[in-house]
């Protein structure tokens, strides 16, 4: 024991500086998710790939050695829907409803980047404005590599996160980053461009809500009217764009719409639906629209109209963390809520199993939940509610590569893939687990120390310190 | 447990049998006449109506002896089962958006009209702009998804507004129709609507003509690129083809004639004008345009504009050869349109089936659906409301209604179940509690 410290601790000194050319952990149980656990075995990690894994790997002789009795290798967690990196960027938000999570910490840009361009936009009026549009933003080109929140979340064992823009209707791409931090933010990337977000709501644009002054849309059916106008104009341009680049002569030239390029470059479209009436919605929106879409949110996703139509309607969903809380009432308040409500506040937690159960591709995604305690117990929730772990783990690890179509070097641990790998001494996502080491693109971190103020168990991080 | 469950969905499924024969009741048939008897409902429809009905086999009966049998309540304006706001009140033209993108199925207001005998809604935009969102008629399917709501083969329709509430929100110093800031939005006066909606019109006809060219091209046998397709006038181009009503809010007689102007000008036809508590003034124009007048019983003066209106509106307006029907505009009066119906007999002395036609067969003619719904004949869809007492009575209450054949409101059910409900209710309320009680940081003693 005393032997593995100190080499732990020589090792951690040497990965502060640069990791070392091959690591091997030996001894540990390892779950792969691709395969069966291992229930002592080897994975070897060398320039930032897995090399070789297995209950019979020999150790190479320029490795470095982590003794993993008594830990579990799990592949990196990958958040399937996150804002990590974004400066400025608000957690993603829900798709609307009530009921925001208590658990998410607020926002806190490390620094002050210009606001995304549409903040600030004029007044809108009609689709040719391109109100709340920023669909040619792409994570990747505004990912800042010293953002703290990089380093919290990968205290939870997040090595991956699909990070995206999330101000605005169309408000641009998301990409696929590793984190690592303090680095050139261009290392982080795995791919530039996963998916368009959309939201349906206009939170953070001017005038808000129900647009008051904020111009069209301003109403939720004006956004979707304005949506599918996009995409019939997008189809539209392409068509121009074609005929010209076939013969430009006697033909004027197509305007360029940055708009139009960024919906266009999109592979597929995130939407928010958390009500079955949204799921419903979404699922018949997306199909009018003829684009892969993933459904983001899914708060009622455990009602089994809604299950049973996501499986028919194929498309893939992600489950949002942030379980739905009580309002904040006075303990007077003769408010109440409605049945539906508070169902959903009981069953929402026992959404991914039932997912599970009817067999549709689903990730989780933090939803802006930040701190690696919260993040854990989130997960735990889903377990307490009828999630099996293993579930649990594949919905954050090859689950969301499947979705993002990277599975082919994310998500398992296999031979070849990107060495993303979560240490844990005890099962993942137990109240008493550590996470002890975590491993982004071959290089070792120690997870930080949990920021979350002392208060005992129930604490929240809204509340830090209690009211003292 | 797996039994128990079963025999709850059973439970909330609404009752469909393929057959239902409604019985010793007081039949109002609207249409011909109110007869003491039966009605037979086959497969969803109307089988038979009379004194004495072919009794079919299996048939599952009601027995409606001393109670009231009604076609089912249509209410030609309403603004319920919409999600995320019923007006795009930031342009002066909104008719690129559609309320069919927006039904939920689970507002309770669906519910709580089906309780007060309403079995068909004309769910509209609201009044912010000159012209407004795509509308459609629902049916109030309690129970199923948006397109399950959907009145199936209904003309669908557009909403246009007149008067105050169109160019208020052009104020630069005012407020928006949600009582939010605008910024200033033409247009701010009577003639600025006049001239938004033949704008408007100006560029759906050039819209037509260049679809109508690139179509005669393509049959000739030529390869256009075709034009670019604009929600916002392909709706105003299907009010000129005729395949989308026009449904507009009014009040002033004046408003009302400039509105019948721009129609004639630019070929088009205005289905019904909503509220038009000055209809009594122009009627005759109305009736010579063929347009219908779907108004209020009893309710005015909540502004300058609806000062001048008078409570014979109706009786005036039907008096002229206008089709007239009476609608709530509002979620709570939608729950007793049977009693605004019956108000037409003090006021202007209808009879009792023309008080009833209000509610019923003359909205399902404003509409285009009175084919299927309207009135109780063979062939129509059995929308059926049982009242225990003479439905344009105050003190009339709804026992059943069925839509389709299906049974969607059931009162001795309804009554029955709110103990289990509000248990359930309980139960969760107090896991809650319990759950946030523990949750709590405990406390030290003396902190």
């Amino acid at each position: 024991m005393k032997k593995l410290a100190a080499a732990l601790l020589l090792f951690c000194a040497y990965a502060v500086a640069e990791a070392p050319q091959a690591v091997a952990i030996r001894n540990a149980r390892i779950v792969t998710v691709s395969g069966p656990a291992i229930a002592k075995g080897t994975v070897v990690v060398r320039n930032g790939l897995i090399e070789a894994v297995g209950d019979n790997v020999p150790v190479p002789a320029d490795a470095w050695v982590v003794d993993g009795e008594g830990l579990t290798v799990y592949p990196g967690l990958i958040d399937a829907l996150s804002t990590v990196g974004i400066p400025g960027a608000a957690p993603a938000a829900a798709a609307g409803g009530r009921g925001a999570g208590r658990g998410a910490a607020p926002a806190t840009p490390t620094v002050t980047a210009p606001a995304p361009a549409a903040q600030t936009e004029p007044r809108a009026w009609g689709p040719e404005d391109r109100p709340a549009t920023t669909s040619w933003l792409l994570a990747a080109d505004e990912i800042q590599a010293t953002d703290h929140r990089i380093e919290t979340v990968r205290s939870a064992g997040v090595t991956t996160a699909a990070t995206f823009p999330t101000r605005g209707i169309f408000a641009g791409q998301g990409s696929l980053v590793d984190l690592i931090s303090g680095e050139k933010a261009g290392e982080m990337v795995l791919v530039p461009s996963v998916g368009q977000y959309i939201s349906l709501s206009r939170g953070g644009f001017g005038g808000g809500g129900g647009g008051g002054g904020g111009g069209f849309p301003s109403s939720l059916m004006g956004t979707i009217a304005y949506i599918r106008q996009i995409y019939l104009d997008a189809a539209h341009y392409q068509l121009v764009k074609d005929a010209y680049a076939h013969d430009p002569r006697g033909m004027r030239r197509p305007e360029y719409d940055r708009a139009l390029e960024g919906v266009l470059e999109s592979k597929r479209i995130l939407l928010p639906a958390n009500r079955l009436v949204e799921i419903d919605r979404m699922l018949r929106f997306a199909a009018e629209l003829k684009q892969p879409a993933i459904l983001y949110g899914a708060r009622e996703a455990y009602r089994p109209e809604a299950a049973e139509l996501l499986k028919k309607g194929g498309a893939s969903v992600l489950v949002s963390l942030k379980w739905p809380e009580p309002p904040a009432r006075t303990a007077d308040s003769e408010d109440t809520d409605t049945l539906r409500t508070l169902e959903t506040r009981d069953k929402a937690p026992a959404a991914p199993a039932a997912l599970q159960k009817a067999g549709v591709k689903f990730a989780l995604y933090s939803d802006g939940i930040d701190q690696p305690r919260d993040f854990q117990r989130a997960v735990k929730k889903a377990l307490d509610n009828g999630l099996s772990r293993e579930d649990a783990v594949r919905a954050l690890t090859l689950s969301p590569a499947e979705i993002y179509g990277v599975a082919d070097r994310l998500g398992s641990i296999e031979k070849g893939k990107i060495a993303n790998l979560v240490v844990t001494r005890g099962e993942i996502f137990d109240d008493r687990t550590k996470v002890e080491m975590i491993f982004v693109d071959g290089r070792k971190y120690t997870p930080a120390a949990d920021t979350t103020a002392p208060g005992g168990r129930g604490q929240t991080t809204d509340n830090p310190g209690g009211n003292r | 447990m797996r039994r128990i469950l079963l025999g709850a969905l059973v439970a909330l499924a609404p009752l469909s049998a393929a057959t239902i024969v409604i019985q010793n009741g007081t039949i109002m048939t609207v249409s011909k006449g109110t007869v003491k008897g039966s009605v037979v409902v086959k497969d969803g429809k109307i089988a038979e109506v009379g004194e004495k009905v072919m009794m079919p086999q299996g048939a599952t009966v009601i027995d409606a002896a001393g109670q009231y049998v009604i076609p089912g309540i249509i209410d030609c304006h309403s603004h319920i089962a919409a999600d995320g706001g019923i007006n795009e009140g930031s342009v002066s033209v909104s008719s690129m958006v559609d309320i069919r993108d927006v039904l939920n199925p689970e507002d309770i207001a669906i519910y709580r009209a089906l309780a007060g005998g309403v079995t068909t809604a004309n769910i509209l935009h609201g009044s912010a702009n000159a012209i407004g969102g795509c509308t459609l008629p629902i049916k109030m399917r309690w129970g199923k998804d948006a397109q399950g709501l959907i009145f199936e083969g209904a003309t669908p329709g557009i909403k246009f507004a007149l008067g105050e509430n169109p160019k208020r929100a052009g104020n630069p110093q005012g407020r928006g129709i949600n009582g939010q800031v605008q910024v200033a939005r033409y247009p701010a006066t009577r003639m600025g609507i006049d001239d938004t909606i033949r704008e408007a019109f100006n560029e759906a006809k050039a819209y037509k003509a260049e679809w109508d060219e690139y179509q005669a091209k393509t049959a000739r046998g030529e390869h256009p690129i075709p034009p670019r397709k604009d929600l916002k006038l392909e709706a105003l181009k299907e009010v000129l083809e005729g395949k989308r009503y026009v449904h507009a809010h009014c009040y002033r007689a004046d408003e009302i004639l400039m509105l019948l102007r721009v129609a004639d000008d630019y070929g088009f036809k205005i289905r019904t004008f909503q509220h038009v508590l000055e209809g009594y003034k122009v009627a005759k124009e109305i009736a010579a345009h063929g347009a219908g007048g779907s108004t209020f019983s009893d309710w005015w003066s909540y502004k300058v504009e609806a000062f001048d209106a008078i409570p014979y509106n109706a009786a005036i307006m039907q008096k002229y050869g206008v089709v007239v029907s009476l609608n709530s505009d509002d979620a709570e009066l939608m729950r007793h349109l049977n009693s605004e119906a019956g108000k037409v007999m003090k006021y202007g002395g209808l009879s009792e089936t023309e008080a009833l036609a209000m509610v019923t067969l003359n909205p399902a003619k404003q509409l285009g659906i009175d084919n299927r719904v309207g009135s109780i004949e063979p062939g129509k869809d059995a929308d059926l409301v049982i009242y225990d007492k003479f439905p344009l009575s105050d003190y009339a209450k709804v026992q059943k209604v069925l839509i389709d054949g299906t049974v969607y409101f059931d009162r001795d059910k309804e009554v029955s179940g709110r103990a289990a409900k509000q248990a359930e209710k309980q139960k969760l309320i107090d896991k809650e509690k319990q759950n946030q009680q523990r949750q709590q940081p405990t406390r030290r003693p003396g902190q």
